[in-house]
């Protein structure tokens, strides 16, 4: 059993060995369907990451006019709390928005020269429940005499929101065509390899080799063509990221999206490697179920 | 043994191979099939090796009963039969040494096996200096050499050949023919198909005559007559 597993591997890398083309053809199809998955893969992880980062900032920040008192602030959260909409409130004093702005500019000696604590205002970040909930918050907030301004990130959420939606079921009609194209260009590369090797299969069959025998290395050779095509996708995609690291790190400044921890990559890996062993199975298990009389 | 019960074989464009067939092939026996082109004679060894089914009538080999083989059972049943063609059917990429023993790799024998016996083979069918050469790079009686040791080599008991020496200068015919006796001589039933007379004629087996599928002489027969 095990001498004859071993001879279908050995004649399955033969037969490879000697069809460059068919190798290549049928893994850039895998590699490029493979490609595009792990690419809206991360892209999907990554939205994800920035929504987040969105959504854990203040939602609604309420800046105060000078005079206000914590006794009104104490009123304001109150009537918020009221609402039943407030997760949370955390007021940020003056003195505290002033430690905030030189941690965020202690690189920066000049602008922390000239400004001091009544410079800046004291702010109530308010987090809403849920994101549906932010006008009614903002609304009360802007409102309120002893505010001054009011600043919101629902649009941001909300556009991104969409964003993230669309890029989702743009790849699943993207990502399904591709995985169907290859699927049908790996089974019609090993149909063409089945008749590249129709006088052997003949003389297999008169000498007694078994169905199984003939079909065995032909399967083989469709799920090697799935790993190959995804570990040159996956392996492609770790090294354009390391590549666009810099350049994703200043466009997405403050928003942890790298590095991509090596454990998602090799997830992503093994996903893909799975599906290109069962999608060059289903093309080789039709290939021969189709091409190969025996 | 080697049975035909009342077999006929039409294929689906309405033409009739084989009419009636009645044909009983002892074992050790040597047996010539002659007849014109599109007798049935390549149809009658097909139907042996279940490369045909019958559309009326029954096949025996020994214990089998060729028309009712399940498919998964039709390995086993060609693994007991050795075939030998007009065109060789030799594997071009191959050396002589390796088509000879790709029909034992096939079913699962040691490597060690595969060495003793191919090159005892190779002996037994004058070929052993050869066995590096791939088939291009010898000539023609020298590839049915191969065939014919590719097609014993799982020591079946029965060998059919198609026509062996129809593609053979006279001295590479003969050649042919001494190495289907000694297997013979050795315990194997051959059937051979062909068109040469002039082997029919000067060695001393059975010959069975078929024309329009029919089988019209059969030596034996006549003897017992």
């Amino acid at each position: 059993m095990f001498i004859t597993l071993l001879r279908l591997i050995k004649t399955t890398f033969q037969r490879i060995v000697r069809s460059p083309y068919h190798v290549i053809a049928a893994t850039f199809v895998l590699f490029l369907s493979f490609f595009v998955t792990a690419a809206f893969v991360l892209i999907m992880l990554g939205s994800n990451v920035i929504l987040k980062h969105f959504e854990s900032k203040p939602q609604v920040t309420a800046f105060f006019k000078d005079d206000t008192n914590l006794a009104q602030v104490e009123e304001l959260k109150k009537v918020l709390s009221n609402t039943g909409y407030l997760a949370n409130a955390k007021y940020v004093s003056k003195e505290e928005a002033l430690k905030i702005y030189k941690e965020q500019n202690k690189d920066e000696p000049i602008l922390l020269e000239m400004v001091t604590a009544d410079m800046l205002p004291a702010s109530l970040e308010v987090f809403a429940t849920d994101i549906k909930y932010l006008p009614n918050l903002a609304e009360i907030l802007t409102k309120e005499n002893s505010v001054e301004e009011v600043i919101y990130q629902k649009d941001i959420v909300s556009n991104l929101t969409n964003w993230t939606n669309t890029i989702r079921n743009l790849g699943v009609i993207v990502i399904a065509f591709l995985f169907v194209t290859s699927l049908l260009i790996t089974l019609v590369v090993i149909g063409l390899n089945i008749s590249v090797y129709k006088d052997e299969i003949e003389i297999m069959r008169l000498v007694g080799a078994s169905s199984s025998y003939i079909r065995i290395p032909f399967i083989f050779e469709g799920m090697l063509y799935g790993v190959l095509g995804a570990g040159l996708a996956v392996s492609t995609i770790w090294l354009l990221l390391g590549y666009l690291e810099p350049v994703i790190k200043e466009l997405f400044s403050g928003i942890p999206l790298l590095p991509v921890s090596n454990d998602l990559m090799l997830l992503i890996l093994g996903g893909e490697a799975l599906t290109g062993v069962l999608l060059g199975f289903i093309s080789a298990v039709i290939a021969t179920w189709k091409y190969l009389k025996v | 043994m080697i049975n035909f019960q009342q077999v006929t074989k039409r294929y689906a464009n309405g033409t009739t191979a084989v009419v009636d067939i009645d044909l009983e092939v002892p074992d050790r026996q040597f047996l010539f099939i002659v007849g014109p082109s599109g007798a049935g004679k390549s149809t009658l060894l097909k139907l042996i090796i279940r490369e045909e089914v019958p559309s009326e009538g029954k096949v025996f080999v020994d214990k089998w009963d060729v028309t009712k083989l399940p498919g998964r059972k039709v390995p086993h049943l060609r693994r007991q039969i050795g075939t030998v063609f007009q065109d060789f059917k030799l594997l071009p990429k191959k050396t002589v040494f390796e088509n000879v023993a790709f029909a034992l790799e096939i079913i699962g024998r040691t490597s060690k096996e595969i060495k003793e016996v191919t090159e005892e083979v190779l002996e037994l069918v004058g070929l052993k200096d050869q066995r590096n050469l791939f088939p291009n790079q010898i000539s023609g009686g020298e590839a049915q050499r191969v065939a014919i040791a590719r097609a014993i080599v799982q020591k079946p008991p029965f060998v059919l050949a198609d026509e062996p020496t129809g593609n053979l200068d006279a001295k590479s015919a003969w050649e042919i023919m001494a190495i289907l006796q000694k297997l013979n001589e050795l315990g194997t039933t051959v059937i051979m198909a062909t068109h040469n007379i002039d082997i029919v004629q000067t060695l001393p087996h059975r010959m069975v005559e078929i024309e329009h599928g029919r089988i019209i002489k059969d030596s034996e027969l006549k003897t017992k007559n």
